[in-house]
């Protein structure tokens, strides 16, 4: 242990990590490994089979490609929030910024039924989409929406701080350089934000992961269509299918540990192609 | 190329940065704006870059209005206090920077791009970092890629912001000849911007003194240090020694101390401000028959070939302190002991007659 240990000011090595790996435990680590300790109870056969039934797999698509366009479509419009947010100053501002905060606050059953409120064939937002031909409650692209509103406050908060450290000194010096509006965002400033940019995707892409409360309330929870894999495993718990139950959430926590790896990764390759030591 | 400012005046919100400047900056000289701190120096530097705009006046390059034009089309090579090099690009991709963003037409190609940032690097003698990060050099090794990059796309005029604010002594000693060196090879219109006096008497061709967004006197360095025009640049410019004086027909009093001002004859009963240098203070152990002051040493202090004496004049009740600068030499012949009594005498001294004291520093 001691060659891991640097001097410090600040003393408490073996304190703090002692209380890390235990708190790490209490909190993630055995709850989590009581998933697979239950899932365990399965044959490799049986699990296979109720991990992989047609309804299934169609939750694992719907729940891992609407999370994954919501964090897309939060990463553009997060940026600009953030960007609208540090940059500009305009009336209202603070409760503007205050405002983004907003998804993270309000109970996710409130936010769904809010938003299929809004959205439903005879809501605000909805009377006005019925005609044109898109339904957005009760179908996949509501849950892409109740997803996006859940996950933009990850994004605006990971990119701001970082936006209000760019120096506007480097702006200037590409002006001064020649260099155009265009140019001076996507070689200067891009390249600046990038890896808090993919630390607010991938919290947001994780947390529309596991999200319940709004989904169901504005999906319809249609089997094959507009089910997501957490609804399925609610359904099961009710019916007393605790291993079929676990065995889902094992392949939820796999599936989404290995890409948020590959998110990690990707930000530090990212990262060390920028800081080169 | 010449730049000539007219009457530029600027607000940021109630504070005056400029305040009815006009400036001629002649083609091939290097120039100094010399000023403390909100003296406006650096919102001109600015305002002639084109990254600020002016309420009102005029900026011309080569005697075509350029008030109007962007930054990006002024072909202005600026240098910032911070370097501001781009963390994300290698030393050799920020000097290429200017180049790679120019429209295809008139971009050169990637051989040409290549000779060309060799090249600036060689003369700022870093083409060994090529390869490396920003964040992987020193100050001073960074504020000369920093250079660099600017003169890569061939700038009209050279703009520097306190370019060697942020660097250490020793770093800004060798920094600022060599930048008077490489301005001699490469006669670039140049303006820097400095609130260290000594940077600016040594390296520039002329200084620009600013005080409150207004240009107290622009002259060579000796023209401002020998003749200040007012106050302020007196004070602003090396060290000096404040004596409160009357002045009559050529004649002006320091205390007992009588000195013989033939150039201000007509002065009938005045009250003027003495101004003498540290260094043109006589200072003896004996009076010698000669019109003196008396003072005692408070302090002595020895740097390098110089000793430096803090003296408080008899008959101050207020003690202001009275600095004297002698050689080691002298200091040794005369061999003096803190809290002896010594006598001094200006060997120079300028007047200034009914000089508001409200715009003195004490």
């Amino acid at each position: 242990m001691s060659s891991f240990k640097q001097y410090s000011i600040l003393p408490g090595f073996n304190l703090a990590l002692g209380f890390t790996l235990l708190y790490l435990s209490l909190i993630v680590l055995i709850p989590l490994s009581a998933a697979f300790i239950r899932t365990a109870e399965l044959t490799w056969p049986e699990f296979w089979s109720i991990a992989t039934t047609p309804r299934v797999l169609a939750s694992y698509r719907l729940t891992f490609g609407a999370s994954f366009a919501a964090a897309t479509v939060n990463a553009f419009f997060g940026l600009l929030v953030a960007w609208v947010l540090v940059r500009y100053h305009f009336p209202g501002k603070k409760i503007v910024d205050a405002l983004v905060d907003l998804p993270f606050a309000l109970p996710t059953a409130v936010a769904g039924i809010a938003l299929t409120a809004l959205y439903a064939g005879n809501g605000w937002i909805g009377q006005f989409l019925e005609p044109l031909g898109i339904k957005v409650a009760f179908t996949p692209l509501g849950i892409f929406v109740a997803l996006t509103f859940i996950g933009l406050p990850f994004v605006v908060r990971t990119v701001q701080p970082v936006l209000e450290d760019i120096e506007t000194e480097l702006e200037e010096a590409a002006a001064t350089l020649g260099a155009n509006r265009w140019q001076t965002f996507t070689r200067v400033i891009f390249p600046a934000l990038y890896p808090a940019l993919m630390t607010g995707f991938a919290l947001a892409f994780a947390r529309a992961i596991g999200e319940y409360g709004s989904v169901i309330f504005i999906a319809g929870n249609m089997p094959m269509i507009s089910e997501i894999t957490p609804l399925l495993i609610i359904t099961k718990l009710e019916q007393y299918d605790y291993a079929g139950a676990t065995a889902l959430s094992v392949v939820m926590l796999v599936i989404s540990f290995t890409l948020l790896l590959i998110i990690n990764l990707l930000q530090w390759w990212s990262r060390r192609r920028s800081m080169q030591a | 190329m010449s730049i000539e400012v007219i009457s530029l005046s600027k607000q940021f919100g109630t504070f005056t940065a400029l305040h009815d400047v006009s400036l001629q900056v002649h083609s091939g000289e290097l120039l100094a704006l010399l000023g403390p701190s909100g003296s406006g120096k650096t919102t001109l530097l600015r305002v002639i870059a084109g990254l600020e705009t002016a309420d009102s006046g005029q900026v011309l390059f080569h005697g075509e209005d350029a008030t109007d034009q962007h930054v990006r089309d002024r072909q202005v090579g600026f240098v910032f206090q911070h370097y501001a090099l781009f963390r994300n690009m290698t030393i050799f991709q920020n000097v290429a920077f200017g180049l790679n963003v120019r429209p295809k037409k008139f971009r050169p190609s990637k051989e040409e791009i290549h000779d060309r940032v060799m090249k600036l690097l060689h003369l700022v003698q870093l083409d060994w970092l090529a390869d490396r990060y920003p964040h992987q050099l020193s100050g001073g090794q960074r504020q000369r890629i920093a250079l660099a990059r600017a003169l890569a796309v061939e700038p009209k005029v050279l703009l520097l912001d306190e370019p060697f604010g942020a660097l250490d002594a020793k770093v800004r000693k060798e920094l600022r000849s060599w930048l008077r060196r490489l301005h001699d090879d490469m006669h670039i219109t140049s303006v820097f911007v400095t609130h260290d006096q000594e940077e600016a008497l040594e390296v520039a061709d002329r200084v620009v003194v600013m005080n409150e967004g207004r240009i107290e006197q622009v002259g060579t360095p000796d023209e401002v240090y020998d003749q200040p025009a007012n106050p302020f640049v007196y004070e602003f410019l090396g060290n000096v020694n404040l004596f409160h004086s009357r002045l009559h027909r050529g004649r002006a009093w320091i205390g007992d101390l009588e000195v013989d001002v033939p150039e201000h004859a007509e002065a009938e009963e005045l009250v003027a401000i003495a101004y003498v240098r540290p260094h043109e203070i006589e200072v003896e152990r004996t009076q010698n028959g000669e019109a003196a002051l008396a003072a005692q040493i408070v302090h002595i202090l020895s740097v390098g070939p110089i000793v430096r004496l803090e003296l408080v004049r008899e008959n101050d009740k207020e003690r202001h302190p009275v600095h004297a600068e002698i050689s080691k030499e002298r200091f040794r012949e005369l061999q003096l002991t803190k809290g002896e009594k010594v006598f001094i005498k200006p060997r120079r001294l300028d007047l200034f007659p009914n000089y508001p004291q409200s715009q003195l520093k004490h």
